[in-house]
């Protein structure tokens, strides 16, 4: 991790997020993302980690507590240059069906007004990072990529205007195991060299070991406990014991396996 | 005299006609869209103009054609030249079809990418005019399409006011019990209806390729 001075990139202050209905989905939630580090926020479906998500780029506001980017609340951002300095990338539906790849690339570096010539190279760039070679796939709709090619693009394209804060919520969901895998390594791979700010949201326990330097666990709209991997397996808590059951019960499975083949 | 012998004997009055009747219906037309599309755009950004606007453009389609002429007659400015009044009561019927696939056309959009455009920064005019636009335009396409389809049919009743078009032929055809007039507008008429429907059709399709 690159962060010496350990400075905070995005700070939760007892931040209730409440449904027009008023139905609370995320209670009094306290929470630091550090800069340069990769937090996974790891719950179930309806455990509040995608509001957490879009509380920090203001697609959604809280109505109590604040949320603090870069030593500055969301209400004092103004929302577009907020999102504009966040990367957003999301499962499966996040590309723009109509544009092909170079477009949906080149999007916010085009609103931001860059020069034809220097998107033109970022996008170049940006493809072959994912590894995708712009010859082939530039001019591509989405429809006509693979799963694994969509996510390689949306990552692309959450790259693009090179954002110091990267969102991702189950970028890698909708993929089949191998690749997803693939994609996994490329991508701690790649977060190794950049060192962004990045905000994970899956419910998938391995990734959640294998791609963040921190799990935050969410329960119920109720942050849960902060782990580094280590403390995470080690945890006493039940909520957390219960994730680190899974990957226990699933090694013992796989110990099973090798014994009864030899 | 057959009916080939009767359109080449008639042909430079049949295609004056013609002529009429498209330049009424394309003018109504730019007229219904340039009006229409904006009106679904606002009633999909502000909620309570829905049913407002639907509601009236729906009222507008109930109204029978002729009597929508005939309404529109005491109007001042209108009544002054008989096309232009057939325009305007062209363009209000072809409301309907167009607004309503506008507005549909653009709720119909995927909220996830919606979403996804905010979560970049897309202020709500870019949101509307890279995203949506481009994401509903087959859909209000295919209202222009319908309305289009409609309007080429009714133009023919603008006759009954003076304002031209095939319908002259048809009317003079009912009038004197001769189906070959009724045939010299009928069937133009119904050429420039399935060409209409075949062009737009095309057009539809090329933008609908990739979504």
């Amino acid at each position: 991790m690159n962060n010496p001075d350990g400075s905070i990139a995005i700070q939760f202050s007892n931040v209730t997020y409440r449904t027009a209905d008023g139905r609370p989905l995320l209670a009094h939630l306290n929470l630091q993302v550090l800069t340069g580090e990769t937090l996974v926020l790891l719950g179930r479906s309806g455990s509040g980690k995608t509001t957490t998500l879009k509380l920090i780029n203001n697609l959604l506001a809280c109505q109590e507590g604040q949320v603090i980017v870069e030593g500055k609340s969301t209400n004092d951002w103004d929302p577009i240059r907020l999102r504009r300095h966040i990367g957003y990338a999301i499962q499966e539906v996040g590309l723009f069906p109509h544009m092909n790849v170079e477009k949906n690339v080149a999007l916010v570096p085009q609103l931001e007004g860059w020069a034809a010539e220097k998107i033109h190279g970022r996008v170049e760039e940006l493809l072959a990072l994912v590894g995708l070679p712009p010859a082939e796939f530039r001019r591509r709709y989405p429809h006509q990529l693979s799963g694994g090619q969509r996510q390689r693009v949306g990552l692309a394209r959450a790259l693009a205007a090179d954002p110091p804060i990267l969102l991702m919520d189950e970028p890698f969901g909708a993929l089949d195991p191998v690749t997803r895998a693939d994609i996994q390594r490329e991508f701690k791979a790649l977060q190794q060299r950049m060192h962004k700010t990045v905000v994970f949201v899956t419910h998938d326990v391995r990734e959640a070991m294998f791609l963040g330097n921190r799990i935050a666990v969410l329960e119920k709209g109720a942050l849960q406990g902060v782990y580094s991997p280590t403390e995470f397996l080690q945890s006493k808590d039940p909520v957390v014991a219960e994730y680190a059951n899974v990957l226990r019960s699933e090694m013992e499975f796989m110990q099973e396996v090798r014994k009864a083949s030899r | 005299m057959n009916l080939v012998q009767f359109f080449a004997a008639h042909w430079s009055e049949i295609m004056r006609s013609a002529f009429e009747h498209i330049r009424m219906v394309m003018i109504a037309m730019l007229l219904a869209a340039g009006t229409g599309i904006p009106l679904g755009i606002f009633a999909t950004r502000w909620r309570s103009l829905r049913a407002p606007v639907l509601g009236i453009s729906n009222m507008i389609q109930t109204i029978p054609s002729l009597a929508l002429f005939g309404f529109l007659l005491p109007v001042p400015w209108l009544a002054e030249r008989s096309s232009r009044l057939a325009i305007v009561a062209l363009a209000l019927y072809s409301l309907l079809p167009i607004v309503r696939n506008t507005y549909a056309g653009i709720m119909g959009v995927d909220p996830a990418v919606r979403e996804v455009g905010r979560g970049m920064g897309m202020t709500g005019a870019q949101l509307l005019w890279r995203v949506e636009m481009p994401l509903a335009m087959s859909t209000i396409l295919a209202g222009i399409r319908v309305a289009t389809v409609i309007a080429v049919g009714v133009a023919t009743i603008a006759a009954a006011i003076g304002a031209g078009g095939l319908g002259e032929f048809v009317f003079r055809g009912v009038a004197m019990v001769d189906n070959q007039f009724i045939l010299a507008g009928a069937i133009p008429a119904a050429v420039l209806a399935l060409t209409a429907d075949f062009t737009l059709g095309l057009l539809q399709k090329r933008l609908q390729r990739h979504n």
